[in-house]
């Protein structure tokens, strides 16, 4: 072994599931624990159990936190109203690339960003930098935990393994909000297209969480279903549906940026409001395979009568939907009809209105 | 473990290949489908095709990531396995019986010289 790899707290338990190990992004994960196919579809109709541990938690406090985060975030943290409220947002560069994907919540204190765990290292960096004229204290948090629990029993099987106060939370929260009970921070969010929570606690909370979730019948499920799962629900995955070479206007981001109030400056304003001038923006789409055939990341879309091409950013195999589905970033003003490129052969495929999926059905024509 | 019957031949392509006379019957082996995971579509080559060895003849996608089958051998496709096209799950299920992919008719029996034993097929996947 070159380097020897993170554990979350969770492992043993992952184990002890007969999970699946791989190296993901440095952190020693499970991808199923048995079958994917059947991991996702205990989300899509009963309820899943995810570590979600490897993510990055951020602790913001200072004075000046609302202001750096209003100048840092695309999306505009000044709609979070309420404590407990989450936004999602895209960090950009100067540019108005993507330099990472989050959630933040408002906190009774300041604000708790979750990052991708590929994306640590940087996103630290660049908030440090960018945090230097601000009166803001930075904290990353990787003594916690992070549980999701998805799926349409996840919130009251949660509630019948929790103390009275969590679970008077877990069943009144309202979606994209937290609170704290008994040191758990119970949110209403989730990265599968299901109602479900994301729980941020202790390392030890979070052993005996899981044990007792895995008890009452929640299936643990890997990061192989929560890929699929994710895509059918139309999410974007960082460093393959965007990444530091395209903004969110080419990311199906669009609507997490915050344009008004048209005086607030945010990093990567400028570039976005010249790209929306010059118009002719490529755009990330959903993708449905007319036959059989899986499509995959970076094959190519073509479009009848036009030379530009576009390229599929994720794809794979529906589990709920039993065909394939992609996201692809293709030109402006193409399509539906289109054809994949796959193995040295074309395969008809047309272009549908994200997501593929959601609370259990199919959603797009 | 993963399961290897020393009654078969293997390739280091991870296919299983039972021999009747000329006819070769070749599926995937239990180390194949247990890397790719949930099969969920196989491509079968056409029957009366002829494959040179070495040929991709077959894809066999799984949720994960689709991977080729090759022609172990140099002959005709006599026989293909058509449940696999309604029921790929049986790769994962049954990888040595009823997930059998196609039958070649021989036609050049040095090629067979390649083929591993089960021992030696255990030892390439434990590496």
């Amino acid at each position: 072994m070159a380097t020897e790899l993170n554990r979350t707290p969770l492992y043993q338990c992952h184990v002890d599931a007969n999970g699946k190990m791989v190296d993901f992004g440095g952190w020693e994960m499970p991808i199923h624990y048995g079958s994917q196919v059947k991991e996702h579809e205990a989300v899509r109709t009963h309820a899943g159990l995810f570590d979600v541990s490897h993510m990055t938690v951020v602790d913001l406090t200072g004075p000046d936190t609302t202001a750096f985060l209003r100048y840092l975030l695309a999306n505009d943290v000044a709609k979070l109203d309420v404590i407990g409220r989450a936004l999602y947002t895209g960090m950009l560069n100067e540019q108005g690339m993507v330099i990472d994907d989050l959630i933040c919540y408002r906190m009774a204190d300041g604000y708790r960003l979750v990052v991708n765990c590929s994306t640590r290292e940087k996103d630290l960096a660049w908030i440090a930098t960018q945090a230097s004229a601000f009166a803001v204290t930075i904290t990353e948090r990787p003594e916690l935990a992070m549980l999701a629990v998805q799926g349409p029993n996840a919130r009251a099987i949660t509630a019948s393994v929790a103390t009275p106060a969590q679970a008077d939370i877990i069943n009144n929260i309202k979606p994209f909000n937290g609170a704290y009970g008994d040191d758990w921070f119970i949110a209403r969010t989730g990265y599968t297209g299901e109602d479900g929570l994301e729980i941020i606690l202790s390392a030890d909370d979070a052993i005996a969480l899981w044990k007792s979730l895995l008890a009452a019948g929640v299936a643990p499920t890997g990061l192989g279903a929560r890929d699929t799962l994710r895509l059918e629900a139309g999410m974007n995955l960082y460093g393959n549906d965007m990444d530091e070479t395209v903004t969110p206007l080419e990311s199906a981001m669009g609507w997490t940026i915050s344009w008004e109030p048209a005086d607030r400056d945010f990093i990567g304003r400028q570039a976005l409001t010249d790209q929306k001038a010059a118009g002719n923006i490529p755009r990330l789409v959903g993708l449905v395979l007319e036959g059989k055939g899986v499509m995959r990341s970076h094959q190519t879309v073509h479009f009848d009568g036009s030379d530009a091409i576009g390229e599929i950013t994720s794809g794979t195999f529906s589990p709920s939907l039993g065909m394939s589905v992609a996201m692809a970033r293709v030109p402006a003003g193409v399509g539906p009809a289109c054809e994949i490129e796959m193995r040295g052969k074309r395969h008809a495929a047309r272009i549908v209105k994200l997501p593929f999926v959601r609370n259990g059905k199919k959603v797009f024509e | 473990m993963s399961n290897v019957p020393h009654d078969l031949q293997y390739t280091a392509a991870h296919e299983w290949i039972r021999r009747e006379g000329n006819v070769l019957t070749i599926g995937i082996t239990d180390f194949a489908q247990a890397q790719l995971g949930d099969v969920v579509f196989v491509e079968l080559p056409d029957e009366g095709s002829e494959v040179m060895v070495g040929d991709s003849i077959a894809v066999v996608e799984s949720v994960k990531a689709a991977s080729d089958v090759y022609a172990p051998a140099t002959g005709t496709i006599v026989e293909i396995n058509e449940a696999l096209i309604d029921s790929p799950e049986l790769v994962n299920e049954d990888p040595y019986e009823d997930a059998w992919f196609f039958k070649i008719a021989l036609t050049e029996e040095e090629e067979t010289e390649t083929f591993m034993d089960a021992e030696s097929y255990q030892d390439q996947c434990s590496e």
